[in-house]
């Protein structure tokens, strides 16, 4: 725990340097019509600054309480994290690469989780990786006009 | 002339397809304030795409409900699961769960959904005939005014909010600084963008809503484990009348609650501590404290009475002054912005068909809002049930659908992940995550305001002290930033004090 509430008084230090320089750059002073645009920002980071490092020195003074979470207990987080960064990936990657969409991504992840956690039945699987996708895209394009990323599988439905 | 304007709002709100969309509404926020990690705030915000293309009367009901009915949600989980969906259903689950395990859950349940209503309707009744008062004195107020009910607003999350002040304090300024981010509207300069193209757009408080709450709120409930084995219901029709005979008892703690959470309310952050207050109010006037926190059906009356009185209170400064009470209210301020309407008290005069059809929606929802539950707490409980390995990742699948629907960017869902990680340690450490929502959504108006009033006064701060209105304004939120070094100084004293009088006595 305490360890965790240093690292982030110390990221919160580091966020408030990088909003200085900038709003530096950008003048934090009076301009010809008023304050400048780095005004704001300067001052903002300028008490959080000063905020962070109490915050760095309370947590320094504190006795720890245990871990900020055992390995045991983080595991299911990271296997939330993981999927759900490879759902984005493999919905639309950066670059040139062209993804599978939403839709079709969305069927995908909902099928992994349920089997590498849930160790679901695979009738069910299919029935929800399908139902979920279809009903959504039916909600979203035709009924609220609100685009989602498409692949080629609604490519080649016509979409 | 009040209800004049209130009758126009009816004849907007009971048209066969608004009563449709309330309907609607509560029904989608039951679901959400039931669910796991979907709270009322991101619920809002996920369906907020859904209302770019209806008119926006109709979309604030659907948002508006969607809201009453995750304050309902709250309850059913906190009473049958003994889970409390949202802060300020905690002091309900004292009373609820044990209820529930006697086999008495259609009690607690009708109690908790009687109390609601009541909490709710006292605040909307209060709001009619307090919003078009308030929005009158807010035309007059200035930028230097509008600072300092700023002020006064985030104050109130450092003096008020319990914890760590510095802690408040710091998501208050990231907050602010994330608002910052992107093109100066006024000087037409990028800040804080260093060069990549992406962060030119700022980040939108709609996607921090989402990720904070939405995907935080999931990792932590993975991370605990979290079960939902709850008591079962008996919710029957002869069950909801001879709750209904018990409950008139209980008027002294209905007026007392309700009372206590309008008051809390309208401050942000106000609904957590009304409820508990109102608890610990009910059990000192309790004719039987001993029963309170083993299954007395006032002690589910006073928090919930409280909460959701609170919980409407909080639309009051949102709808007069364009400035929201709680996440839940700043998106629909967002969403305000989106339907093309000013916030603030000029939406009295502009848009008096939207005000008033909101607020006599407020009406008619709670009422449309208390009949759903109380009929369907079989099917809500029955989504609890579902295994949690299929409703992780479909929470998570229709958080980054509506992350994505707002700009219709990918980056946005990388945000969301962001922000999902940033929400799940915040959380842990106790830094307050709504603080940092409000001040994402309130930054432009803030800077804005501040630049005017110092524009004003030749770049002296002093002009937030020496208008008579905003003086008073800005002392007050001054007392609330200095309170948490005060009140152990305050304590000490008194408690020296009281060490006397008792070695006095003795």
């Amino acid at each position: 725990m305490r360890a965790v509430n240093l690292a982030t008084a110390a990221l919160l230090m580091l966020l408030s340097g990088i909003v200085i320089y900038d709003a530096l750059r950008l003048g934090a002073g009076w301009g010809l019509e008023g304050p400048q645009s780095g005004f704001f920002p300067f001052w903002l980071a300028t008490l959080l600054a000063i905020v962070s490092i109490v915050l760095f020195v309370q947590a320094l003074l504190s006795r720890s309480e245990g871990p900020f979470v055992t390995g045991e207990r983080f595991l299911p987080v990271l296997k939330v994290l993981g999927p759900l960064a490879g759902f984005v990936l493999i919905t639309d990657p950066p670059g040139p690469w062209s993804g599978l969409g939403l839709y079709v991504a969305a069927g995908l992840y909902l099928a992994f989780y349920m089997r590498w956690v849930g160790r679901h039945d695979w009738r069910m699987i299919v029935a929800l990786a399908i139902a979920f996708p279809v009903i959504t895209f039916f909600i979203f394009e035709t009924w609220f006009l609100v685009p989602m990323p498409k692949g080629p599988v609604e490519a080649w439905l016509g979409y | 002339m009040g209800l004049d304007n209130l009758f126009l709002g009816f004849q907007v709100a009971v048209t066969p397809f608004n009563l449709f969309i309330a309907a609607v509404g509560i029904l989608l926020g039951t679901i959400i304030g039931v669910l796991p990690g979907l709270g009322g705030a991101n619920g809002v915000a996920i369906l907020l795409p859904l209302t770019f293309t209806m008119p926006p009367t109709s979309a604030i009901i659907l948002l508006t409900c969607i809201y009453w009915g995750a304050l309902f949600g709250g309850a059913i989980t906190s009473v049958l699961f003994n889970i409390p969906g949202e802060p300020w259903s905690v002091a309900t689950t004292f009373d609820g769960y044990p209820l529930a395990k006697e086999g008495r859950s259609g009690e607690a349940l009708t109690a908790a959904f009687t109390s609601s209503f009541v909490g709710a309707f006292f605040s909307i009744v209060l709001i009619t005939f307090f919003a078009p008062l308030l929005a009158e004195v807010a035309l007059k107020f200035g930028p230097p005014e509008f600072f300092a009910i700023q002020l006064l607003t985030f104050s109130s999350f450092v003096g008020l909010g319990g914890g760590n002040p510095l802690k408040s304090l710091a998501t208050i300024l990231i907050g602010f600084m994330l608002s910052t981010v992107g093109l100066d509207i006024v000087t037409g300069q990028l800040r804080l963008t260093y060069g990549f193209t992406d962060l030119m757009k700022g980040f939108d408080f709609i996607i921090a809503v989402i990720g904070l709450f939405g995907i935080g709120e999931i990792l932590l409930s993975v991370e605990e484990g979290l079960r939902f084995q709850g008591a079962k219901t008996d919710m029957n029709m002869r069950v909801v009348l001879d709750t209904w005979k018990i409950l008139p008892r209980f008027y002294r703690t209905f007026v007392r609650s309700a009372i206590i959470g309008f008051w809390m309310g309208f401050k942000p952050g106000g609904a957590t501590p009304a409820s508990f207050m109102s608890y610990a109010f009910a059990k000192r006037f309790s004719k039987n404290p001993e029963r309170f926190g083993k299954g007395e059906i006032e002690g589910i009356v006073a928090p919930e009475t409280a909460a959701h009185a609170a919980g409407v209170a909080a639309m009051l400064p949102m709808i007069t002054l364009g400035i929201p009470g709680s996440p839940t209210a700043a998106v629909m301020l967002g969403g305000l912005i989106i339907w093309g309407l000013q916030p603030g008290p000029m939406l009295f005069i502009d848009n008096p068909d939207f005000v008033w059809g909101l607020i006599a929606s407020m009406y008619t929802g709670n009422v449309i809002g208390v009949l759903i539950v109380l009929a369907f707490v079989p099917f809500f409980a029955a989504i609890l049930r579902i295994p949690f390995a299929i409703l992780t990742p479909l929470i998570v699948a229709i958080c980054a659908i509506g992350s994505y629907a707002v700009h219709n960017s990918m980056i946005d869902i990388w945000y969301m992940l962001i922000f999902g990680v940033i929400g799940y340690v915040f959380k842990k450490l106790d830094y307050p995550l709504a603080p940092l929502v409000l001040a994402l959504v309130l930054g432009d108006m803030a800077e804005n305001a501040l630049r005017q009033s110092l524009i004003m006064s030749q770049g002296s701060l002093a002009i937030f002290l020496t208008r008579p209105i905003s003086g008073v304004i800005t002392a007050f939120a001054l007392f609330f930033f200095v309170m948490p070094v005060l009140t152990p100084w305050w304590r000490k004293l008194r408690g020296v004090s009281h060490g006397k009088a008792a070695s006095a006595r003795s």
